[in-house]
């Protein structure tokens, strides 16, 4: 960690330091979700905070936002000391926060979302007026190109952020925390969105940008500052820094030793094999669009892909969690047609991405949990009574092998820490002899010792001949761990890459679509905020996203497309 | 562990204690407005209540709501809400009064027949409403409320001199009754006789608890109403729980109108009462879906019922009863949800005290 430092020579540009914070410490039951955190952010820039997934970005912003006080540390805005006890108070101190999922309510108007919580007029009278023409002022001055009287449900996605950005604007905020705004936008809108930030920056408005794109980041930040398991390891400047740089940051340089990997393979059992696996959205776009896979005993099959682009549908597809054509033969079984139940007879195993969602029944006791995915299968059950001696049983041996550190298998699996219930699941997961695991995200949101600990389970399963299926948003752990990369973007398989040579600059370029290029932070333009010379998959279909397309059109689509 | 558990239990009694304190000084203020003294209300009250005669009334009247508690408490552990229960006893009540009173059978049998049809039909009454929600995802809120209107209409019409019923009387209209050795005998107390049938309740609710916690089926159900998402990746069909869910709702429902027709009415007229089902959503949420909860719930709630009766000869409004009803049942949902949150919480600091203390060293890393 050469550049290990507290951002260097403040105030040195036009205005002081917007947000300090200090030494910033939050504990979780049994885990340390951030640890002595100093970043201090300038007025008027854009300070991006990236990490992995689960290196504690967003405990960060809910403890500067106000949803989460501190333990240990302290907050300074514009110079003066604060303490938080909600959003409120946050808001008050001119923070706002624009979330990942939009908070707006459909069926109202813009203007009718911006004022709600905040309604002009007094004695229940709604004064539209005044509204309309704040919203105006703030829309004209920032370049927003927000219209107060459409409908938010006819609003696209790029829109919507921007309403979102107006409506924290609206409340008076001069910092704005941005939490991950990009991953729902398409290149383009990108584009867009950092054009209206440096427009926002253009007025003295300070932006906190969190992510864990490094092309992005490297495009539109002033000052970065990297978080690796829980506490700021460096804060660097877009100029002085390559994204292969930036990725060692964050990864902390401990890249998983490939040496390890000699291969397990045994290339005449194909255990999955996949064909033309097709997924649709309720509105008829593919989502999944003819995937033909083939995974053999002993082998790793890495998906490589930006967040949203077919991952969570091509392991839900396999499960039988989501309607699909194209045929799925696991073995010489054919499961097309059969359902979740039947498959994970067949022995699939099944890690799935969000595990507090779909993987745990949190107010449940561990052995009860240690059922769930297991109704049908020994040792949990005989006929159609729950066997609770043998589901116990296996239960401790479960927390016994996995070292899943808790006090009993009575505590219901809200009271473990992530990596521990992590491990629970894994342990689970792996029981009953399946002969393909599916791993989305194995280690998200869980601690190193954790994450090494799952390493080591998922190699020994490896070489026992389990075929695994690993989706990955942490490329390293893809390239450590996996024996073929396939990269999937908007739904297709683009592509194939050796883990043994590839590096994650490489795989990032193919996942965002832009192949060959080699890596955006070798770039000198890049210290120029404008783009065009952005980032693979930032250059957009010719429309640079400064100034606000379409001046008069009902359609702000329609306007894009032709301008 | 031991000590853990001790505290667990501890837990567990205080929020009933804590909801019944609560409900308790409620009710006296209450009583306070409608200038009444609160203690002599509830002496009175208690008296009347203790009274042997009144003790079988409330037992009585127990069973019934007990079946209605389990009926909907089946609904609520997979977070079904089956609002029809009253729509369902009564339809088939109906429907049992009418075949034991037409069919020729020996009178054990054919009050097996007519509890059979009983089941059945609330069965099928609430299966309506299970495959709308499973086809067409209709709320079963909705549907259930409207059923229960369309079951009432249903019985209405067919209960009528020249359909399905007789008259009795001049004025009532009735379903013929059932022959005399169908009549389900009672248990004999100091204050008059039991329902026979409080021994089929107690039965289901063994039967409910063995079902919940100890059979896939109970587990599946369970899993279900903790996390749908979580039982759905787990293999669960949620439509087909859904489906078999509100049957058995259903059927348990079908048994509401049974002690009363089997062991007292011994026809369906139009004064067979309604609202039992309603009392039923009122007693699951006492009970917390536990079957020992929902009997103490189905006791206090008639308990209250019963010894209301006197408060008109005090010169007290009955309806002060419906108040400390409400009341109960708000501060027990409350009460129950502080106690949840806190145990969660002190769990999640245990547990995490524990395992610092065991590895300090990791910690620091």
């Amino acid at each position: 960690m050469t550049s290990t430092a507290p951002a260097p020579a403040r105030g040195e540009a036009a205005g002081g330091t917007a947000v300090e914070l200090r030494g910033i410490t939050k504990r979780f039951p049994g885990v340390v979700a951030n640890s002595d955190i100093d970043i201090s952010v300038r007025v008027g820039t854009v300070h991006a905070l990236v990490g992995e997934n689960g290196a504690g970005k967003s405990t960060l912003m809910k403890i500067l936002y106000g949803m989460q006080k501190p333990d240990e540390g302290t907050i300074a805005v514009d110079g003066r000391q604060v303490s938080f006890s909600s959003p409120g108070d946050a808001i008050d101190a001119g923070i706002g926060m624009v979330h990942q999922h939009f908070m707006l309510a459909d069926n109202l108007t813009v203007l009718e979302n911006v004022v709600l919580g905040a309604e002009p007029g007094g004695f229940g009278r709604l004064d539209t007026g005044a509204a309309r023409r704040r919203i105006k002022e703030l829309s004209d001055a920032y370049g927003l190109d927000v219209r107060p009287d459409r409908l938010v449900e006819d609003l696209g996605v790029g829109d919507r952020q921007r309403v979102e950005i107006l409506k924290v604007l609206y409340r008076g905020a001069r910092i704005l925390i941005l939490d991950e705004p990009t991953a729902v936008l398409v290149p383009q809108e990108v584009e867009e969105l950092f054009g209206n930030l440096r427009g926002l920056k253009a007025e003295g408005i300070t932006i906190l940008f969190i992510s864990h794109k490094l092309d992005e980041v490297l495009s539109v930040a002033d000052e970065i500052t990297v978080i690796r398991r829980g506490t700021t390891v460096a804060t660097v400047r877009p100029a002085d820094v390559t994204a292969r740089r930036l990725a060692e940051l964050m990864v902390g340089g401990e890249l998983p030793s490939p040496e390890t990997r000699e291969s397990t393979v045994r290339a005449d059992q194909v255990v999955l094999s996949i064909e033309g696996l097709s997924v649709r959205s309720p509105d008829g776009r593919a989502v999944l669009d003819d995937i033909s896979l083939r995974i053999r005993a002993g082998e790793v099959l890495g998906i490589a892909g930006v967040e949203g682009n077919g991952q969570a549908e091509l392991v839900e597809a396999i499960m039988g969690l989501r309607p699909a054509t194209g045929r799925v033969r696991l073995g010489d079984r054919d499961l097309t047609g059969l359902d979740t139940r039947h498959r994970r007879e067949a022995g699939i195993g099944f890690i799935p991405e969000d595990r507090h969602r779909q993987g745990l029944l949190l107010e449940a006791p561990l052995w009860e949990n240690r059922i769930l995915g297991h109704q049908t299968q020994a040792p949990n059950v005989s006929g159609p009574w729950i066997d609770r001696g043998g589901a116990r049983a296996d239960t401790e041996r479960i927390v016994r092998d996995y070292d899943v550190r808790t006090p009993g298998i009575d505590v219901p699996a809200s009271a473990l820490s992530g990596g521990n219930q992590q491990k629970l699941i894994i342990g689970r997961e792996m029981s009953g002899d399946p002969v393909l695991l599916l791993a989305a995200h194995p280690t998200r949101g869980v601690d190193v010792g954790a994450q090494a600990q799952i390493w080591d389970a998922l190699r020994a399963a490896r070489a026992d001949g389990l075929a695994v299926l690993l989706i990955s948003a942490d490329l390293d752990e893809l390239i450590g761990l996996s024996d073929t990369i396939e990269v999937i973007l908007r739904g297709r398989l683009v592509g194939t890459a050796d883990p043994r040579t590839v590096t994650p600059e490489e795989l990032g370029s193919a996942m965002t679509g832009a192949g060959g290029d080699t890596g955006p932070g070798a770039d000198p333009d890049l210290d120029d905020p404008l783009p065009g010379t952005a980032g693979p998959g930032l250059t957009g279909t010719g429309t640079t996203g400064t100034g606000s397309p379409s001046s008069d059109g009902r359609d702000d689509l329609d306007g894009r497309g032709e301008s | 562990m031991r000590r853990f558990d001790l505290q667990r239990m501890g837990l567990g009694l205080a929020a009933p204690v804590l909801a019944l304190v609560v409900a308790l000084l409620l009710s006296s203020v209450a009583l306070i407005i409608s200038r009444n003294s609160p203690l002599t209300t509830f002496k009175s009250m208690l008296d009347y209540g203790v009274d042997p005669g009144t003790i079988v009334q409330t037992l009585n009247r127990s069973t019934t709501y007990y079946l209605s508690g389990l009926a909907v408490a089946i609904g609520f552990r997979m977070n079904l809400f089956n609002i029809g229960v009253d729509g369902q006893y009564r339809i088939a009540a109906f429907f049992a009064a009418v075949v034991g009173g037409w069919l020729v059978l020996p009178g054990p049998l054919l009050m097996i027949v007519v509890v059979l049809v009983a089941v059945v039909v609330g069965a099928i009454w609430a299966g309506i409403a299970a495959v709308l929600k499973a086809t067409r995802g209709v709320s079963e809120v909705i549907s259930t409320i409207m059923l229960n209107v369309i079951g009432g209409g249903i019985v209405a019409y067919l209960l009528d001199p020249g359909r399905l019923g007789t008259l009795i009387g001049s004025q009532q209209v009735s379903t013929r009754p059932m022959p005399a050795d169908a009549y389900l005998p009672g248990i004999p107390l100091p204050g008059g006789d039991v329902y026979g049938f409080v021994v089929v309740a107690i039965l289901c609710g063994a039967a409910y608890w063995v079902l919940l916690s100890r059979t896939r089926f109970g587990f599946d159900l369970r899993a279900t109403g903790l996390s749908e998402p979580a039982a759905v990746a787990s293999g669960v069909s949620v439509k087909r729980m859904v489906v078999r869910t509100m049957l058995l709702s259903g059927g348990v429902a079908g048994l509401v109108g049974m002690p009363l027709l089997l062991g007292e009415s011994h026809a369906y007229a139009s004064d067979f009462p309604a609202g039992y089902g309603f009392s039923g959503i009122a007693i699951a949420l006492l009970g917390r879906n536990h079957p020992i909860g929902i009997a103490i719930g189905a006791l206090l709630w008639s308990f209250l019922e019963q010894s209301a009766q006197i408060l008109d000869l005090e010169g007290v409004p009955k309806e002060i009863v419906t108040i400390m009803q409400g009341v109960t049942v708000l501060s027990v949902v409350i009460a129950y949800e502080l106690v949840r949150r806190f145990s969660l919480a002190q769990e999640q600091r245990r547990v995490g005290a524990e395992l610092r203390a065991a590895a300090p060293a990791e910690e620091a890393s």
